[in-house]
Formats: structure tokens, C-alpha cells, sequence
């Protein structure tokens, strides 16, 4: 019933806390190598899914598979969470050298300790901290204080890592050079990964699938742009907002720009990438401009697409109109245009919008 | 003054030349405590560490009990250390009243809840994903124990220093079981209070600094572990 790959399963989960059910989900797959974003506002159940998934949690009902294998409740648990590792929001070292904070993973499981320094090593080096080795898990900037905490799960080699917020307590500058080079690990060694966060752009960037949860229940679970550009109900609609997201290939670069083949169709957008490079773009509907078809006249929009429109809604004083130009896009227009313009369901217009508009998420080479 | 002054110069008379009775008494208090102390931080810390990591029905009780013992009368506790070891008593037939023996029971039991309770709230006092973290990690549940007690190695540190300070500086108890019996179970309290109720101040005050300076090393540790950083 699961395909191949798939690497960790829950079915009919429910967990109950005093009482009251604070995760219920009837069924999640985890595959072999994908990056799954939980994200939902807090208190949706990101970090309760997360430790029941890695046995943290006792289960009021369901069952958590391991490659096909139920995992029991019982004594030997700790076997089973061998296989995995998790990092919390807080770095959460203990009071020792760095080195002993990497190497504790390992040495719960009994390693030799040749193979304990090797690992170490390996893995400081991994996170570009190898200076830091005997130095004391007190004595250390938060940053680096996370990047150990990264260091140490990675350092038993786990087949699942569970994220629980890891960038969240980060200031800016260390947050983003530390996603730089996850993101890089996480692609070089094909982890299978569940990463935790309330930062849409980080799940954008990181994942291959996003699961939107709300009230301890998985939402929606799809790719990011499926996700993002067809919410599957207000909640998500409201928290994942109203840009169109569309991931694809760079397929020429130069001059400050590139392009992106979507779909088939190409987008220039502003900013560097790498040839083949994945990328991900976001439109944001007040940036489209939507003209009758043919559009003739000359405009400095380098991207400009016919479409049908799929879907007209209300949004107060604005109409959210929905297009299929071989790709999604969402464009906003006043009730004034709507009417001018004569919009329908159906309708064929073209639509418009400036390199300069895009906003690019670059999630490197695949 | 010169009272204080004379018996200030014979103290250091009497330290400077290592004199046997007062370095017997040194020795048989720090022989006692330290054992006492011993023994309650075997007991302290391991139900103190139990009664932290687990839920219980009337374990809100059971930690205002320990909260409660913290602060036990040493001369109620002699009292009933007494009654116990009397010779009709209990445990009479042990024969250990005025012994050290009898005053290592009676201090294991005045610094045995200082231990439970320091240990109790350090260990809570861990960060609450702590836990959940060294389990992730793969740990056994006693490796994660261990690794807890590790942790909370410093205010277990200063739980110790806290029992031992209580019992060496204790008195009440230490006089009712031991009886103060000169060379065997004399120690630094005791004989302060019977020096001093025959006028020997000169001892008495080398004896009283001798405490002074083992309450000030004890502080002195205590701070140090106070003003540590906490890791990240």
C-alpha cells in the first residue's frame, strides 16, 4: 500500500494531553530522502507530530511505522531512536567541551573511540566550526552554539533528522549563512528530513513538500507551489498568503538576469543563478497586470503570458483573479477594473509582470 | 578586651602548633560529617533525582515533605535518635548511643532532606527539552538519568556543601547522641559549647575559627558554582 521508498509512517495517530487531543493524523508518509516542512502558526502541533514521529511521545492511539515495521511502545524504544537524530529550537549542549557534545550521540551507542574522533571531526567540519573542538559548549555564540547541535545529530549518521524550529532563536546573519550550509548538507547526504518552522521562506527553501498544519491536524500536504498557489481552505489561504509560487530550472543567465523555465514557459526574473539551478518565484498578484487580448503596445514588463481565467474572488475591495497561463498566477484587480474590463470565469486575457517583481528563493543544484 | 585578645592569641597558639586535642577534634568532626554527608547524598540524590523525573499521584505532597525536612530541628531529630537508640528503644540492642556512630545517623538524617530537596529542585531546574533531547540522542533511560545527574552536577555540588555546612556546624543532636565523650566523640561543636561553659575561651575560639574557616570555604565553593555561566 506504501510505495517503496517510503520511510516512516503514521497511521490513525492521536495523542491526547489532559484529556484533550492534541494531535489526531490519519495517516502521514514520509519518504525516503524528501524534506517535509511542517508549518502552522504555533500551537498547531508542528513539535508534537515531530517527537511522536521520533517515539518522544506516547501514543493515545495509531501507529508509527519504521521501513514498514510497527514501532512498539515498549523498552527498546531507544533502538528504534538510534536510527534518528533531532535538534530543538534551543542548541540544548551539555555542560562539557564541544567535542564531548558532538561525540554523546556516539558514545551512548558504545562507539570505539577512533571512530568517535573521526566523526567529530568530520562533522565540525561539516558545519565550518573545527575550531571550536575543545572549546567549552558555555563559551560560544548562539550560532555556533546551534551549529554544534547540528554536528551532534549528524554525527550518528541518522537515517530520519527531525528539525523542531532549529533557525528560531537565530539573529539574522547567523540564521541565514546556518540555512546556507544545512541546506547544502541536507542535499549532499540525501537525508530524509522533517524540518519544523513557522518561517514560510524557510520551508519554501528547504522542502520538497510542506505539510500546513492547524489544531493538531495536517491541513494540507502537497508541494510548495501546489501548497502555496491552490490553499486548500481559508486557514491555509491566510497563512501561506496570496503569492504565487513557481518552481523551476534556470535555463539562461547573464546581464543580471536569468531565466527560468516553468512549466514549459520561461520567466526572467532579476537576481544571479547558476545554469540549472533550481529556483523558486514568487509573484505577488498587485505586481500583475492584466490587459484584453491581444496586447500589442510595448511595455518594459518582460514577461507577459496569455491565459484563461480559472477563478474570481472577492477579497473586499479587490478581486483576486486566478489564471492558467500554462502555469498558476494569481493577479489582483479593483472591482472598477473588473467591471471595465468585463473579467469572467473563462475569459482569455493576457497577463504581465516585470523581472524586477519576482521575488527568488534559490535552492541550489540538484 | 583582653579577654577576646588574650584568648585570640592562645587560639592561634594552639592552631599554629597543631595541637593534638584540638587537631583530634578537627579530624573526628570532619571523619563524622563527611560520612554522615556520604551517606545522605546516596540517598538524597538518588530519590531526589527519582521524585524529579516522575509523575505520581500526591508527588506535590511528597516534595513539600522533602521541602519541609529541609529544615529539621537537629535537636528534635536528636531527640528522636535517642529515643530510638535507647536502651529499651527500637534499635537498643545496636548498643550505638553515645557513639560516633550514633551522631553519623542522626547528621545523615539532619542533611539527607537538604540533599533530597537541592537535588530535587536542580534537577527540575534543566532545561524541559533537556530530556527529550538526550533520549533523541538514543540514550537508555538510565544512561539518560546519568546523563541528567551530570547536567546538575554543579547545584549537586552545592546540595552537598549545603548538608555538609548543616551538620558540621550542628550541635543540638551531636551533644544528645554523643554525649561529648572526650577523644571519641568530641567534635568542633560540642566541644566549643562545653569549653566555653568552663571559661576556656582560648579553645573555644581556636575551635570556633576552625568552623568559621570551613563555613568560608564552603561559601567560597558555593559561590564560585553560583556565578558559573550556564551552557547554551
Amino acid at each position: 500500500m506504501n510505495g517503496p521508498r517510503s520511510i516512516l509512517v503514521a497511521k490513525d495517530v492521536q495523542v491526547r494531553k489532559g484529556g484533550t487531543l492534541v494531535l489526531d493524523v490519519p495517516s502521514l508518509v514520509i519518504e525516503e530522502g524528501e524534506i517535509l516542512s511542517l508549518i502552522g502558526p504555533n500551537g498547531a502541533g508542528k513539535s508534537t507530530l515531530l517527537q511522536t514521529l521520533a517515539s518522544l511521545n506516547r501514543l493515545s492511539a495509531g501507529g508509527i511505522f519504521f521501513r514498514g515495521e510497527k514501532i512498539s511502545s515498549d523498552h527498546r524504544l531507544f533502538q528504534y531512536r538510534r536510527k534518528l537524530a533531532m535538534v530543538f529550537q534551543e542548541p540544548l549542549l551539555f555542560d562539557t567541551t564541544v567535542f564531548e557534545n558532538v561525540a554523546s550521540g556516539l558514545k551512548i551507542r558504545g562507539r570505539e573511540k577512533p571512530e568517535v574522533a573521526k566523526r567529530v571531526q568530520e562533522n565540525l567540519e561539516r558545519f565550518g566550526i573545527p575550531h571550536l573542538l575543545n572549546r567549552s559548549a558555555r563559551k560560544i555564540s548562539g550560532g555556533e552554539a546551534q551549529r554544534v547541535a547540528l554536528a551532534r545529530a549528524l554525527a550518528t549518521q541518522p537515517e530520519v533528522l527531525f528539525l523542531d524550529e532549529p533557525f528560531a532563536a537565530l539573529d539574522h546573519p547567523s540564521r541565514e549563512s546556518l540555512i546556507d550550509d544545512l541546506e547544502q548538507i541536507l542535499h549532499q547526504t540525501k537525508m530524509t528530513t522533517i524540518f519544523a518552522t513557522h518561517d514560510l521562506l524557510e520551508a519554501l527553501r528547504l522542502s520538497d513538500r510542506i505539510a500546513v498544519m492547524n489544531r493538531g491536524r495536517i491541513v494540507q500536504i502537497g508541494p510548495p507551489e501546489e501548497v502555496m498557489n491552490h490553499p486548500a481552505d481559508e486557514f491555509v489561504a491566510s497563512f501561506v498568503g496570496v503569492e504565487t509560487i513557481l518552481r523551476g530550472k534556470v535555463i539562461r543567465q547573464g546581464g543580471g538576469t536569468f531565466v527560468a523555465s516553468i512549466s514549459g514557459r520561461e520567466i526572467e526574473a532579476l537576481g544571479g543563478a547558476q545554469l540549472s539551478e533550481e529556483v523558486v518565484l514568487g509573484i505577488r498578484p498587485e505586481n500583475v497586470i492584466l490587459s484584453p487580448s491581444p496586447a500589442k503596445e510595448i511595455s518594459s514588463a518582460r514577461n507577459v503570458f496569455p491565459g484563461r481565467i480559472v477563478k474570481i474572488t472577492s477579497l473586499g475591495p479587490l478581486q483576486k483573479i486566478q489564471l492558467d497561463c500554462g502555469f498558476p498566477l494569481a493577479a489582483f484587480v479593483t472591482h472598477h477594473s473588473l467591471e471595465n474590463l468585463s473579467l469572467t470565469e473563462g475569459k482569455e486575457m493576457v497577463a504581465s509582470f516585470k523581472a524586477t517583481a519576482i521575488h527568488v528563493v534559490r535552492r541550489g543544484e540538484k | 578586651m583582653d579577654l577576646i585578645l588574650e584568648g585570640i592569641l592562645k587560639a592561634f597558639h594552639l592552631l599554629f602548633t597543631l595541637d593534638p586535642e584540638v587537631l583530634g577534634i578537627t579530624l573526628l568532626s570532619l571523619q563524622i560529617s563527611g560520612t554522615a554527608t556520604f551517606i545522605s547524598l546516596l540517598i538524597g540524590i538518588s530519590i531526589g533525582t527519582t521524585v524529579a523525573l516522575t509523575e505520581f499521584p500526591g508527588r506535590k505532597f511528597v516534595v513539600s515533605l522533602i521541602n519541609t525536612g529541609m529544615g529539621l530541628p537537629p535537636v528534635v531529630v536528636g531527640l528522636f535518635v535517642t529515643i530510638f537508640l535507647w536502651r529499651n528503644g527500637p534499635f537498643g540492642f545496636l548498643e550505638i548511643l553515645y557513639t560516633p556512630t550514633a551522631m553519623i545517623v542522626a547528621q545523615a538524617i539532619i542533611a539527607t532532606p537538604i540533599v533530597m530537596g537541592i537535588s530535587l529542585a536542580a534537577i527540575q531546574a534543566l532545561p524541559k527539552n533537556l530530556r527529550l533531547q538526550i533520549l533523541a540522542l538514543g540514550a537508555t533511560r538510565l544512561q539518560m538519568v546519568w546523563i541528567l545527574v551530570k547536567e546538575a552536577r554543579l547545584p549537586l555540588l552545592a546540595g552537598v556543601m549545603a548538608g555538609f555546612g548543616g551538620v558540621i556546624s550542628e550541635v543540638g543532636a551531636s551533644i544528645m547522641v554523643g554525649g561529648n565523650i572526650k577523644g571519641y566523640s568530641r567534635v568542633l561543636t560540642t566541644a566549643t559549647v562545653m569549653e566555653t561553659s568552663r571559661g576556656n575561651f582560648d579553645i573555644a575560639i581556636a575551635l570556633g575559627i576552625i568552623l568559621l574557616l570551613l563555613a568560608y570555604f564552603i561559601n567560597l565553593i558555593l559561590t564560585h558554582i553560583q556565578q558559573r555561566e550556564r551552557p547554551r
